[in-house]
Order: structure tokens, then C-alpha cells, then sequence
């Protein structure tokens, strides 16, 4: 992270000054500070709650667990007033990137102006009234017309920061960005809104805060789904590795070959799922390996007949280990069937054409086309044009040729960066977390 | 042991009949004497059928429909409506949501989808105790003169939905102890662990949704659902994902398999007895979880082996030698990301138990058995049981093989009447 822009620094300020003036009328002898302070206390509170440890290191950022309470603010207070509730809550928030100080200034200036727009239209629409005679559902249009502005101001001030620090053009720094925040908040405000009728209602404060309980636990939850599809995601990640360590010369064969079975699948057109799929049965498609004698496979000089025949039952052998994983799906029968041959001269059981499943005429392309193009010991590695002549050269005989050609016109599009984080990594000490994972996470 | 004599083929039966007399009863009641407030019964009952209909079918949740509980426990506790007093009685309370559930069922039924028996009888039982605590009491004025309106007696709405949680945690552990015969102390301990997720979660949206009804009308109901539906989405992301972990931890285990180290089913084997083992000892679910996990893969660092163990027996190998597989296979879990519980477990498999932590003592009695009783034959089982009890002075512990024999037992493992 170099120095900070001095176009951020401007856009920082102004939008300080923004916020200053949205509390400059606090000070008029009509705020009610009780119910300020306890509604900045409980946004502070439920910040330092998403800290808490058994919510997890894990725990997804900026899900903002306390915008029920912001939007209950600014449907309750006065202007002036609501947006003093997001102070303190802002100003404690964990930040994670560098330079912290003045994103934590940045996100507090946001959030103010932002809950003052929020709840001046609230105000303007009669909806501090509808709240309290909650018998009609009008009290839905002032609080929805407070969350579109709300998400507007949001937006609009993210867009034009990531516009001034990283000179992001504006379509691509706004795209998107609106719709993909309006749902989260639309739930957050429909709580928010429960909480300010309970507020005003005989029951009281304490009834709306029954409101938030439903909520962090749909928080928690989530937090825990991430931390298992972590896990879940490194022990594939361990599964691939224990592959690569046995076969000695192979490491990061297995993510490569996922890596060129997702560019063949986008090229013909498969839709995201199955194209994820195909790139699990890319990177598991060896994993049968690990039955297979380590003696066997780091032998060096011509194997015997009877040696062949047992390295060759590791497509039976990994498609017994990964049958029980439903997830899987389609990649099981290619781990099954990527050594078949479109002539059906290949094995286990030397199906012809189009038999032989998709899935595994795409993952044998690109396990052929990362074996020609890495070095092994015997031999270099070749170019990825001498690769893919031989590739075409055994197009309708051993590779299905539509295959072959996708491959091609997605190397020529994109070209073949074949460094992965697991060559990096010392043999025997895995890497802890591989950029190929990353990928996966930020995947559709 | 209660009711061990009667109904062997089905051990909830009572419960089950006792809901159904219930929900009869107060069916033929309302019939007769007519639907008080049509509104609010109709719209809390389709909030109760939608409930039940989006419930998931993955089995062994805690709470498989959240949103059509707490509408049918908003229903029972619900006093006002838009600052009007309701007037509806128990059986109204149990005639709505007994038919609002059986519909929402209907789809699930005809799919083929799961019991549904155990889920509806609880939800009619449970239904009926809030409703009982609170509607004669609330239509006499009693909890209003007591309370005095106001914070109170939304404090009281949640103080009968603690209680109810609290019935319903006894229930469910009464029909799972019926079903399984595993130890009540344990399972209720389990359930009442499990509340606090998404029973919480349940509870208060019963509680909120009563009180904001009270105050605002129907129009509150379909609005202050979606964050409990919300929830939900969640919990079922997450089962999901849990299931997949699961399924992957399995075939990694069966990498020893199919390399002909261990085998075939042994893993398995052995992590179903320890997970039985487990119950019996009193672990709770998330011990019981690392300690399956551990099961399966304990045999795992004999992949790291140059040369295979013979029939991948490691309960007859030097004490050394079993050391060093236990150490190697820790490393192996740890390189997996799972949580570092189970490597714990795996690398101290092969310690004397004194110096071991519970799960790895049960892991390793129940691989020493499922070894001994697999070469030993027929009659193999009780001879391995012998074993077993004459290594309880350094390897295993007394308390554990015990309690492996009690699990056999029960399976029909051994022969009755071994102890002796």
C-alpha cells in the first residue's frame, strides 16, 4: 500500500464536513438521549459482538450486524440524532486493511451522513407517526423509501472513493454495486422497523430488542457455514496434496489440469455449476494414486507388464474413493473414465466416441496437454504449441476433437500462466492457502 | 427403562397417540363450537402450513421448520390483535395449528420425504403446553391484572416461551431415548445444548411476532417472517455444506482402504462403534463429531508407510511402532485443516489411556476390537471383548470396554449373557 492519493484525502474530508454538518443541529434541546445512548450502546455492543471468538476468526466481513439497529435509529430519532448512533459503533469497528485510521474515519463520515438522509426521508414521508400508529402497513413505504436512500448514499459514496484512491473508472466502480447491497439491507430495515414499533409500543425497549436475537443467529450461522466450507475446502486441498507428494514429479499437476479443464469448459459454453464441477474432476482426477504402490509410481526406467496393469487400476481406485461424495456429482465418472480413448483402445474399460462422458473427454485433453508441457524427470518440458501439434495430431484417435480445439482457442484467447502457488511451496510442507482456493471462494 | 414392555415394533407410540386424541379433541370442539376471529386463525394457520411446507428435509435437525414453529407458538401466545383482546381458546389454538401442519405436510408426505410422525406429534404437544399456559389465564385478565400491561408482560410471553423450549428439549429427548434406547441424561443434555441456535432464533420470533401483532395487526406477520427465513436459509446452507465435509472426510479415510493398508469398512466400522461408544459415555454432539472424525481416519497414517502393516492390524504391533503411525498420521489430519481436536485425538490413539483424552481412549479400545474380533473367527467378538479386559491395566480403559460390551449388546453383537 503506497501513500494515500491526495484525491482520497479530499474525498475523506469532504465527506467529514458532510458529516459534521448532519450533526451541527444536534445541540436544540429536543433530542431524546436516552434512547440515543441506549441505541448507540447496542450498535457499539452488537460491532464488538461480531469480534467475539466463537463467532470465529472466520467470520465473514462486513456483513454489518448492527444496521437493524442504525435503521430502527433513524426510524425512531430525528435526523441529527440517528446519525450520532452510528458514531460510536463506526469509530470501534475492526478494520482489516491498511492505513486503518483513516478508513475507520472514512466509514464513520459515511455511515452518518448516510442514517441522516435515511431518516430525513423517513421524516419527510410522515413515517415517525406511522410508527407509532402502526395498526395500518403504510408504515412499510416511509421505512422502504429510507432504505433505498440508505443503499443510494451508501453507494454512491463507496463508487466515488474507490473512483479517487484506486482511479477505478466510474461504470466499473458503480456497477452492480446498488443491487447487489439492496437485499441484505431491505432485511436489516424490515428488523429495524419491527424494533421501532416494538420501541414505541407499551411493551417497550426491551421487547425490540427480542428483534436482534433472530438476527445474530442468522449471523453465527453463517460465520459457521464459512468456517466449514473452509475446512472443507482445505482437506480437498490436502487430498490433491497427499496426490502430488506420492507421484513425486507431478506437484501442481492436479490444480493445473482443473485449471485447464475450466478454460476448455468455458470455451464450449458450459454453465458456471457444471464448469466448478468439471474443475474439481480436473484437479481429483489422479487421486486413485494414492492406492497405487509409491514404489510404482516414482519408478524410474520401462515398467513391467504386470506393473502397468496396477498403476492402471488408479481410475478404479479413485472413483471408489469419491463415490460417497455427492457434491461431486459428474466428476466422479470422469475420474473414472479419463484414460478412455476415443477409439477405444484406452482403459478401464475402453469405451468408444461419445460414450465416454464429457467430463472425461475434457479432463483427458488437459491432463495430456499439463503432462507434454511440465517438466518431469525423464524429460523437459515442451512449448504449448509442440503440445498442442501433438495434441492435434491425436485428435479423433485418442482426444475428442472438439475438445482439442477449444483448448486451443482458449489458449490462444487467454494464453498458459502455468505457475500455482503449490510449486512454490518446499516439498512436504503444503502451502496453507494456495491461491487456487481463493478462486473458489469468490466463484458464483 | 420406562415402557420397554409395551409396543417394541414402536416405541413412540404413546406420545403419538396422545397428540393425536389431543389434536382430535380439538378438532370436534371447534367444529362445534365455531372459529373465533376467522382473521387471525386463517392467517396464523397459513403462516403455519407455508412453515411446514418450506421445512427441509435433511433429517436429524434440531428444528426442521423454524418459521411454521414459531407461528404456531405466536399463535398460542398471541393476546391482542392491533390493540384489540382475542378470545380464542386451547382447542382453537391446537385445531389450527394441527390442521395447518397436517396440510404443509401433505407435499412432504407424498413425496416420500422422511417421518413426519415424531415432527407433527411434537409440534402439536408443544403447541398445547404454551397454549394452556397462557390463554385461559389471558382470557380471564389474570396475566394483564398481574403484569400490569406493558414491559412486563412482554417479559412474560418470553419467560412461557423459555418454558416451552424447555418442554419441547424434554420431549424430543423422551421420543429420541423411546426410538433409541441411548441414556435420556445425555440426549437431553444434547437438546437443551442445541437451543440455544436455533431455538433461540425460534423463540423470539414467537415472542415478536405475538407482541408486534398485538400492536400493529395481521399485516405484521408475513413481514416479520423473512428474518427467520433468513435464518433458516442459513442453518440449511450450512447443514448442507456439513454433510459434503463429511462425505470427504469418509473417502479420505478410504484412501487406507484401497491402498490395501487397512480393510475394507474398517474406518467405518470403527466409527460407528466409537460414535455408539461415545453416546453411551455421555459426549456431547460436538465431541461426539471430532471423535467420528478421528475414527475415520485414525488408521490414515499408515499411508506415509513405505511397506504395508499386515491386514493393517496396528493393535499387534510393538508399542513403538504404534506410537510412530499415531504421530505420523496427526501430521497427516493436520495438513487437512480439520479442526486440530481430531488430530489430537489420532496422534494419541496409540498412548496407555491414562495418559489419553476420552475420545482417543474410545477410538482406541474400538480399533483394538474391530481387529481382534475380525481375525479371530467366529465367536471372535467375545474373545476380543476378553482381550480387551485383560489389557484394562495400562492400554484400555475399564470404563470404555464396559461400555463397547453394553453397545454390542445391544446391537445384538454378542451373545447375551457374556458378562461374567
Amino acid at each position: 500500500m503506497g501513500p494515500i492519493p491526495p484525491r482520497a484525502l479530499c474525498c475523506v474530508a469532504l465527506a467529514v464536513l458532510g458529516a459534521l454538518a448532519c450533526l451541527a443541529r444536534l445541540p436544540d434541546g429536543r433530542t431524546p438521549w436516552a434512547a440515543l445512548a441506549l441505541l448507540a450502546a447496542l450498535c457499539a455492543g452488537c460491532e464488538q459482538l461480531s469480534r467475539w471468538r466463537p463467532a470465529g476468526r472466520h467470520a465473514p466481513q462486513g456483513m454489518g450486524a448492527f444496521f437493524p439497529v442504525l435503521l430502527a435509529g433513524a426510524f425512531l430519532l430525528p435526523p441529527s440524532a440517528a446519525a450520532l448512533v452510528a458514531l460510536p459503533g463506526a469509530l470501534l469497528t475492526r478494520v482489516e486493511q491498511r492505513p486503518r485510521r483513516i478508513r475507520r474515519v472514512w466509514r464513520a463520515a459515511q455511515l452518518v451522513v448516510a442514517v441522516w438522509t435515511a431518516s430525513r426521508v423517513h421524516g419527510a414521508l410522515g413515517g415517525r407517526e406511522s410508527v407509532v400508529r402502526a395498526e395500518s402497513p403504510y408504515a412499510l413505504v416511509p421505512a422502504g423509501a429510507a432504505v433505498l436512500a440508505l443503499c443510494a448514499v451508501l453507494t454512491l459514496l463507496d463508487g466515488a472513493v474507490l473512483v479517487a484512491a484506486e482511479r477505478v473508472p466510474a461504470r466499473t466502480a458503480w456497477r452492480g454495486l446498488f443491487a447487489r447491497s439492496l437485499a441484505p439491507l431491505a432485511v436489516h430495515g424490515l428488523a429495524g422497523l419491527m424494533m421501532a414499533v416494538l420501541w414505541r409500543s407499551p411493551y417497550g425497549p426491551a421487547a425490540a430488542l427480542l428483534v436482534l436475537l433472530p438476527m445474530y443467529v442468522s449471523w453465527w450461522v453463517f460465520a459457521q457455514y464459512h468456517r466449514e466450507r473452509a475446512a472443507h475446502q482445505a482437506t480437498i486441498r490436502a487430498l490433491v496434496q497427499a496426490v502430488d507428494i506420492k507421484d513425486g514429479y507431478t506437484r501442481g499437476h492436479s490444480e493445473r489440469v482443473g485449471r485447464a479443464s475450466m478454460m476448455i469448459a468455458r470455451e464450449i459454453g458450459m454453465d458456471d455449476e457444471r464448469a466448478e464441477v468439471l474443475r474439481f474432476a480436473g484437479i481429483l482426477h489422479d487421486v486413485g494414486k494414492l492406492g497405487v504402490p509409491t514404489r510404482l509410481l516414482r519408478k524410474d526406467g520401462p515398467l513391467t507388464p504386470e506393473e502397468r496393469r496396477v498403476i492402471e487400476l488408479h481410475p478404479e481406485y479413485g472413483h471408489e474413493m469419491v463415490r460417497g461424495i455427492g457434491f461431486l456429482g459428474e466428476a466422479r465418472s470422469a475420474i473414472l473414465h479419463h484414460h478412455e480413448r476415443i477409439d477405444g483402445s484406452g482403459y478401464p474399460y475402453g469405451l468408444v466416441g461419445r460414450q465416454i462422458p464429457e467430463f472425461a473427454r475434457v479432463v483427458a485433453v488437459a491432463d495430456a496437454f499439463d503432462a507434454m508441457t511440465s517438466t518431469r524427470s525423464y524429460r523437459r518440458a515442451r512449448p504449448v504449441a509442440a503440445a498442442l501439434a501433438e495434441l492435434e495430431r491425436c485428435a479423433g484417435r485418442q482426444f475428442d476433437p472438439r475438445m482439442v480445439t477449444a483448448l486451443a482457442r482458449a489458449l490462444g484467447r487467454h494464453g498458459w500462466h502455468p505457475a500455482v502457488t503449490a510449486d512454490e511451496a518446499r516439498p512436504g510442507v503444503p502451502a496453507q492457502t494456495p491461491g487456487g482456493s481463493r478462486r473458489t471462494e469468490s466463484a458464483p | 427403562m420406562t415402557g420397554a414392555g409395551w409396543a417394541g415394533a414402536r416405541p413412540t407410540l404413546p406420545v403419538h397417540a396422545l397428540a393425536l386424541v389431543l389434536a382430535a379433541a380439538a378438532l370436534a370442539h371447534t367444529l362445534w363450537h365455531g372459529v373465533d376471529q376467522r382473521g387471525a386463525a386463517l392467517a396464523f394457520g397459513l403462516l403455519t402450513a407455508v412453515g411446514e411446507f418450506a421445512r427441509w428435509s435433511g433429517a436429524g435437525e434440531r428444528e426442521p421448520a423454524p418459521l411454521g414453529a414459531a407461528g404456531a407458538l405466536a399463535y398460542a401466545l398471541l393476546g391482542e390483535n392491533a390493540g384489540r383482546a382475542t378470545h380464542h381458546d386451547v382447542p382453537q389454538v391446537v385445531a389450527v395449528v394441527a390442521a395447518a401442519s397436517l396440510l404443509g405436510c401433505v407435499p412432504h408426505v407424498a413425496r416420500g420425504r422422511g417421518p413426519t410422525a415424531d415432527h407433527l406429534a411434537r409440534r402439536v404437544l408443544t403447541v398445547a403446553f404454551a397454549a394452556v399456559c397462557f390463554q385461559p389465564l389471558y382470557n380471564q385478565g389474570r396475566w394483564q391484572e398481574w403484569t400490569g400491561g406493558g414491559a412486563g408482560y412482554a417479559a412474560l410471553v418470553v419467560a412461557l416461551l423459555v418454558l416451552t423450549a424447555l418442554w419441547d428439549a424434554v420431549l424430543a429427548a423422551a421420543m429420541a431415548h423411546a426410538r433409541t434406547r441411548w441414556p435420556f441424561g445425555p440426549l437431553l443434555r444434547d437438546e437443551l445444548r442445541g437451543t440455544p441456535g436455533i431455538g433461540s432464533a425460534v423463540c423470539a420470533t414467537g415472542a415478536v411476532m405475538a407482541l408486534a401483532v398485538a400492536v400493529a395487526g395481521l399485516w405484521a406477520l408475513p413481514v416479520f417472517s423473512l428474518p427467520l427465513l433468513l435464518t433458516q436459509l442459513s442453518f440449511r446452507r450450512y447443514a448442507a455444506v456439513r454433510a459434503t465435509y463429511r462425505q470427504t472426510i469418509a473417502s479420505l479415510a478410504r484412501a487406507t482402504e484401497i491402498a490395501g493398508y487397512t480393510p475394507a469398512g474398517h474406518a467405518r466400522r470403527v466409527a460407528a462403534l466409537s460414535r455408539a461408544v461415545g453416546r453411551e459415555l455421555g459426549l456431547s454432539e460436538p465431541e461426539l463429531t471430532v471423535l467420528e472424525y478421528a475414527a475415520l481416519m485414525h488408521d490414515i497414517g499408515q499411508l506415509s508407510l513405505v511397506d504395508p502393516v499386515p491386514a493393517g492390524a496396528t493393535a499387534v504391533l510393538a508399542p513403538e511402532d504404534q506410537r510412530r503411525i499415531a504421530l505420523l498420521g496427526g501430521a497427516v489430519v493436520r495438513q487437512t485443516g480439520v479442526d486440530a481436536d481430531v488430530a489430537v485425538v489420532v496422534e494419541r490413539q496409540a498412548d496407555p489411556y491414562r495418559e489419553q483424552p476420552v475420545s482417543a481412549r474410545i477410538v482406541r479400545a474400538v480399533n483394538a476390537y474391530e481387529e481382534k474380533a475380525r481375525e479371530a473367527g467366529p465367536g471372535g467378538p467375545l474373545r476380543a471383548l476378553e482381550e480387551l479386559r485383560l489389557g484394562t491395566a495400562r492400554d484400555y480403559q475399564p470404563e470404555v470396554v464396559e461400555s463397547l460390551a453394553r453397545v454390542l449388546a445391544r446391537s445384538g453383537g454378542v451373545a447375551r449373557g457374556h458378562l461374567g
